[in-house]
């Protein structure tokens, strides 16, 4: 604890990662609100679902899905790095977690962009006239899809912070709660991303 | 003239911090520190909302527009509801009490993330000014009630937006309130204090928690889907954009159902605290609090139906929401008994936090009875909607939660500021707070049952007989709360120091100076014996 008017005791990681995992439990229900609504109106409409999925570009998502496993992996190689005390190795695979994010974004970007070409955004006039179960099908897309990559963007900068904190030697060998608390989280978004790619893109 | 006397130890109050003047309030990761920065918020806000419910009751008070129009009105009784259920009543015993006396009840220097709790702090009051500001920012004071129904908040014309961001900042602070509790009791009870060593206020709060880290995200994805369907077009409630309005009602109250048991537990927790201390007797039936506090949490989950019976969901779920809404009774109803064989044979002093804790009793039995009434399907359906519903709630909350939560403060006043409140004045403030409380809710109920509707600034002259008491009860009750927060902050300064331990109490936080020092503890104790047990020998 650097901020002398708290109270001197020493960190506890235990204490720190239980909070962490009740955090993503709390991510979880976020999301699974959302998976709700999506249960409801897949079993309401299955037909606008089907012609909905089928307007996704299953190769684009696949891709998306091997970039963001990969991900999942290079972070968990990171944390075995600083566990093994190689700073400059655990940077290393930060790094190539975060272009692997990157990478992530970018194809979401052309497949947005792609979608709204063709008109099909919210509120587009052109989603409209498509029959309910479809309209749904792409709310919940662009809902789920949204909050997914604003989870994406808060992982990201994590482990932008957690490069700077094994820089400034605050993260090491002894000390990589932060590290491994981020790591939780970006497995997080990678496990949600899991659920969205079949349910979106696959199930027709 | 300001007391002259003084206590000889350095408490948190005093502490020489890194910061100093506001700032050593501001930047504090003290606990104790924190929890008195929610006392002074939400009493704040407490205040506010307390006068926006006088001026309705003020609006009621005759029938025809007296004091405001119909728009109006719906923005204040919005505006009330969100600041009272939001801001006031779900963080209220938690932040307040469970801040300060948690750590100190299970034998902790702080909680386990000190400076996420200050964080918590600074999201709770982002999120209190956004509330404050959809009053005044846009179009108008937002006029959906605080249940923000669609479809009509997606397409009211007011600044719904801003309240429903407010509503999830404040869940987001609670969430992590919740989580930091979760992992304070599960890592930092003292040496030797088993689970069911445990006092039971902490007890209360651990349940609590949960309830705040599993129910709370599901109202906030809620509360942001009605956000982009405003501003983006996406619809997943509004029949008009293929959505179902009444999903949301499901999605809603799935969170703000448990949520009536974030604001209760905790409340019962404090007078647990304090019918023991007053009947210097130890608490009747631990396990069976214990167990009833966990059963309540986990039902309470399942019975958000009951909101919903005229809506047209099925038979059965109704049917099963009834049911399980009358097995949630049974653990409520084994606290009360708990309570009051607690008392029986005991030596019962009756000081103002008991008078409180014995008034909570009373209303919040009217109020659990009542909604035995609610619950059933058939009154259901003549009441739903009825001043009947806010007669009972009111019970609930203000008669349960609020009336804790004064037990509380006059409980543990004298630790937290080392000083004595004037005894007889609080009694008499207790009086005509309870006077003023039974007048202003009780005619509800009957002209709720000849069917006056809630939400409606006017009504037929049938009704203007309860209304008329009511609106004198609120009068009387606004005085009370002025009397009571009188007394509280004049003797602040100028009450006679109060020794470590004026009740004779227990539990941990009665063994250490009032007020704490900065570490509560100069050794953390080690706990041997089970909590409440008390001296057979009545002490001098």
């Amino acid at each position: 604890m650097t901020n002398s008017s708290s109270h001197a005791h020493p960190v506890d990681n235990e204490a720190g990662k239980l909070g962490m995992w009740l955090f993503l439990f709390t991510e979880f229900f976020l999301f699974g609100g959302l998976f709700l609504v999506y249960a409801v109106f897949r079993a309401k409409f299955s037909d606008g679902f089907h012609t909905g999925a089928n307007d996704l570009n299953a190769m684009i998502g696949t891709i998306n899905t091997v970039v963001l496993l990969v991900s999942s992996m290079t972070v968990a190689m990171a944390i075995t790095a600083i566990q093994k005390g190689s700073n400059q190795k655990a940077i290393l695979f930060l790094v190539a977690t975060i272009l692997l994010a990157l990478v992530f974004m970018i194809n979401k970007y052309f497949e947005w962009a792609h979608k709204i070409e063709l008109h099909l955004f919210p509120g587009s006039e052109a989603l409209q006239t498509l029959e309910r179960g479809e309209l749904l099908f792409f709310s919940l897309y662009y809902m789920m899809t949204g909050l997914h990559a604003l989870h994406v963007i808060i992982g990201l900068t994590l482990l932008i912070i957690c490069i700077f904190q094994i820089k400034a030697g605050n993260t090491h060998k002894g000390q990589y709660l932060l590290l491994e608390n981020s790591g939780l989280y970006w497995h997080l978004v990678d496990l949600i991303w899991i659920f969205l790619f079949p349910l979106l893109y696959l199930l027709t | 003239m300001r007391n002259a006397e003084k206590y000889t130890h350095v408490s948190y109050l005093e502490h020489e911090g890194k910061y100093k003047g506001i700032w050593s309030w501001l930047l504090s990761t003290d606990h104790k520190k924190i929890g008195l920065l929610y006392l002074y918020s939400i009493a704040f806000f407490f205040v506010v909302a307390a006068i926006l419910g006088l001026l309705l009751r003020l609006e009621l008070i005759a029938p025809g527009p007296t004091i405001m129009d119909a728009q109006m009105y719906n923005g204040v009784f919005t505006l009330h509801g969100i600041i009272m259920v939001f801001i006031v009543v779900i963080p209220g015993l938690g932040a307040v009490f469970g801040n300060f006396f948690l750590p100190i009840m299970i034998g902790a220097k702080d909680v386990a993330f000190p400076r996420l709790n200050l964080l918590s702090w600074y999201i709770f009051i982002i999120g209190a000014l956004l509330g404050v500001a959809s009053q005044f920012a846009g179009d108008g004071p937002p006029d959906t009630g605080w249940t923000f129904y669609v479809p009509y908040s997606a397409e009211s014309a007011t600044n719904v937006i801003f309240a429903l961001t407010a509503a999830f900042v404040l869940g987001f602070s609670s969430i992590l309130t919740g989580i930091n509790f979760i992992v304070t009791i599960h890592r930092m009870r003292a040496p030797g204090m088993g689970w069911f060593k445990m006092p039971l206020f902490p007890w209360s709060l651990y349940a609590t928690a949960w309830i705040q880290v599993l129910a709370t995200p599901i109202v906030g994805i809620t509360l942001l889907m009605v956000i982009a369907e405003r501003t983006l077009n996406i619809g997943f409630f509004d029949p008009a954009l293929g959505g179902d309005p009444l999903l949301f009602q499901h999605l809603f109250w799935i969170y703000s159902h448990p949520a009536v048991y974030i604001m209760i537990l905790p409340a019962m927790g404090v007078v647990t605290e304090i019918f023991p201390t007053f009947s210097q007797k130890p608490v009747f039936g631990y396990g069976a609090i214990v167990i009833s506090s966990l059963a309540i949490a986990f039902v309470g989950y399942f019975v958000w139906g009951h909101h919903m019976f005229t809506t047209g969901i099925s038979y059965w779920s109704r049917w099963f929401f009834s049911f399980l809404t009358f097995i949630v009774a049974i653990p409520s109803a084994i606290k009360v008994f708990n309570w009051i064989s607690t008392m029986y044979g005991g030596s019962i002093d009756l000081k103002p936090p008991l008078l409180y804790a014995i008034s909570f009793i009373f209303l919040f039995m009217i109020g659990g009875f009542t909604g035995l009434t609610l619950g059933a399907l058939a009154t259901n359906v003549h009441l739903h909607d009825t001043s009947f519903v806010v007669a009972h709630f009111h019970y609930i909350i203000f008669g349960g939660m609020g009336f804790a939560f004064f037990a509380g403060i006059h409980y543990w006043y004298p630790k937290m500021y080392g000083r004595m409140y004037n005894i007889k004045l609080a009694n008499i403030a207790w009086g005509v707070l309870f006077t003023g409380f039974n007048l202003l809710y009780f005619p509800l109920f009957i002209i709720g049952l000849q069917g006056m509707p809630r939400r409606y600034f006017d009504y037929l002259p049938q009704f203007h007989a309860g209304h008329f008491i009511s609106t004198i009860g609120a009068i009387i009750l606004v005085i009370g709360i002025f009397m009571m927060m009188y007394n509280l902050i004049y003797y602040r300064h100028r009450g006679p120091v109060a020794p470590s331990n004026p009740w004779k109490g227990v539990t941990l936080e009665w063994q250490i100076e009032s007020p704490p020092t900065h570490e509560n503890f100069d050794v953390i104790p080690e706990i041997k014996n089970p909590p409440y047990l008390f001296k057979k020998e009545p002490q001098t």
